[in-house]
């Protein structure tokens, strides 16, 4: 697994990623690894970080105007099991929170609620304005602003990437055939695989069906983009162009909200961490804070068993 | 032995075959309409929807063919206040009938797609009518077809029984043939090739669909490659 090392540490004094090929020491204290140079270089007073700085307390970060998902204690049961407990949470525009947790702590469930693939049973949950507990609401046009991509991709396997692709942007937006591909074209370009737009699914390598995916959630332009899980279902070396095109995607300012298990991901393009177990947010902050000085000793025994 | 009887009934017996078909086709298209609903019924959440589906399914499905045609048959016209046409009769019993069986295989076909893929067309801002339509519907229908052209057969072959209500199909025009003519082994054996010739077709057709449609789905279809324009080559060769 080549890029295990460079996904997986991060220096926190540069919050650059670690490669094989740089000098590094462990912290004294926590072991955690990080460039001697910019250890060297902090030492000595000098500034090397670019970013703020490892936090000593929680401070997640408060944007200005209103969230555009707000849980307001939502709870959620399937059947006894009583998966998502008084979650309360706001996410703004722009955004990029990261959900983590071990499997069944409720993550995939929360992210689900955010466009009704599950729907909630207590609490009130609003995402762009719209009432999404009300049972009453119409969600088909709030799920039209929402692109979603799953961990198995659930490409149409009937249809090529370009129908698959165009769909929804043609009999939700009633955009012309003409008009839909030429958006579908740039964003297989953007996803690095336009050669493919008259293939099937099926003679794409994993990763490719994925980026296709990402294509088809992003031509209907959301405001929000929910990833579940989106490279667990990889492997490994196509882990990294997947992760790519959705840093791209970050940089650009799209409001995501990504459950995955890639820490390097984490810590390197979320605002915010949100660490979940038995469908409780056990813990939130920045990846700083959250990699560097996790408070809830839950946290900390979930980071040692995964890192 | 003589084959006379046959050449001599063709016409009378094309008659015969021409109802036959037109029975059989008006039913299997009226069948596989309401089979599709009464299959999608049977998937409803709403138990006012399901409920009835499941029952008609149930109660059509324990129920010999023959019984469901007398019931259509002396039953109706008792409801309606007036008889009706042996033929629209026939077609009503085993649109009935067929419509049963298909929802049966509806119901699976559906099942068997991944929800995965209704998720990702809702999520996509699809309804719940265009998602079946454009990303289920299609899938499921390749997997359906070969229990639905069984079922088709079964329901060509069972339009005989039509002629126990009088409809001048094929069965009762060679029962007509016979009790004139008592040729029971020609006229009987030749009716029943006509039988086989158009199931074995029909078996036939079907394997031919489902091995087009599924080297659609997987078959590496060749990716068209860029094309040269004339304008490109011609940069080339100037100096």
């Amino acid at each position: 697994m080549p890029n295990q090392e460079t996904s997986n540490k991060i220096c926190p004094y540069c919050l650059e990623p670690i490669t094989r090929e740089d000098e590094i020491t462990y912290c004294s204290k926590c072991g955690v690894p990080h460039h001697t140079e910019c250890w060297r270089q902090k030492s000595a007073g000098l500034t090397v970080v670019e970013k703020p700085k490892i936090p000593e307390t929680p401070t997640p970060k408060k944007p200005s105007g209103e969230p555009i998902i707000s849980f307001q204690g939502v709870n959620k049961w399937f059947g006894k099991l009583h998966v998502l407990k008084d979650i309360n949470e706001e996410i703004y525009p722009g955004e990029v929170v990261v959900i983590i947790g071990p499997s069944g702590s409720g993550k995939s469930t929360m992210l689900r609620c955010i466009n009704r693939l599950e729907t909630i049973q207590k609490g009130k949950l609003f995402v762009d304005g719209y009432e999404i507990s009300n049972p009453k609401l119409n969600i088909t046009p709030v799920r039209a602003e929402i692109g979603m991509v799953f961990q198995h991709f659930n490409l149409y396997p009937h249809m090529t990437v370009l129908e698959n692709i165009t769909l929804a942007p043609r009999k939700v937006r009633k955009m012309s055939e003409a008009e839909a591909e030429e958006i579908a074209l740039e964003l297989l370009e953007k996803v690095g695989i336009p050669e493919k737009a008259h293939a099937y699914p099926s003679q794409l390598s994993g990763g490719q069906q994925q980026r296709v995916a990402i294509a088809r959630g992003l031509a209907m332009r959301p405001k929000i983009m929910l990833f579940d899980e989106p490279t667990s279902a990889l492997d490994p070396e196509m882990i990294k162009e997947v992760l790519d095109v959705m840093k791209a995607l970050a940089r650009e300012g799209m409001t995501m909200v990504v459950v995955t298990h890639e820490m390097g991901f984490a810590r390197e393009v979320a605002d915010r961490v949100l660490f979940m177990d038995g469908g409780v947010i056990v813990e939130r902050g920045t990846p700083e804070h959250f990699f560097v000085n996790p408070v809830e000793e839950r946290t900390k025994l979930f980071l040692r068993q995964i890192l | 032995m003589s084959f006379d009887v046959i050449t001599n009934n063709i016409p009378y017996l094309w008659e015969g075959l021409k109802t036959t078909l037109k029975l059989a086709a008006i039913s299997i298209g009226l069948s596989f309409v309401l089979g599709t609903l009464l299959g999608m019924a049977k998937l409803s959440k709403r138990a006012l929807i399901r409920i009835p589906a499941t029952l008609y399914v149930e109660i059509v499905r324990g129920t010999p063919l023959i019984m469901v045609i007398f019931w259509v048959f002396f039953l109706i016209p008792i409801l309606v206040g007036h008889s009706i046409q042996p033929f629209t009769s026939a077609v009503a019993a085993f649109t009935i009938f067929t419509s049963a069986y298909i929802a049966e295989i509806v119901r699976a076909g559906i099942n068997s797609i991944p929800v995965g893929q209704t998720e990702a067309a809702l999520a996509s801002g699809l309804t719940y009518w265009q998602a079946m339509r454009y990303i289920i519907l299609p899938q499921a229908i390749t997997r359906m077809i070969p229990p639905l052209v069984g079922q088709f057969i079964s329901l060509f072959k069972d339009t005989s029984l039509a002629y126990i209500i009088g409809v001048l199909e094929l069965t009762r025009r060679a029962t007509i043939i016979n009790n004139r003519e008592f040729k029971s082994f020609e006229i009987f054996t030749f009716t029943a090739l006509i039988y086989f010739v158009l199931c074995y077709a029909m078996s036939r057709f079907a394997k031919y669909l489902e091995k087009r449609r599924r080297v659609g789905e997987t078959k590496n279809e060749k990716i068209p490659e860029p094309e040269i324009m004339a304008g490109d080559i011609g940069a080339q060769t100037t100096p």
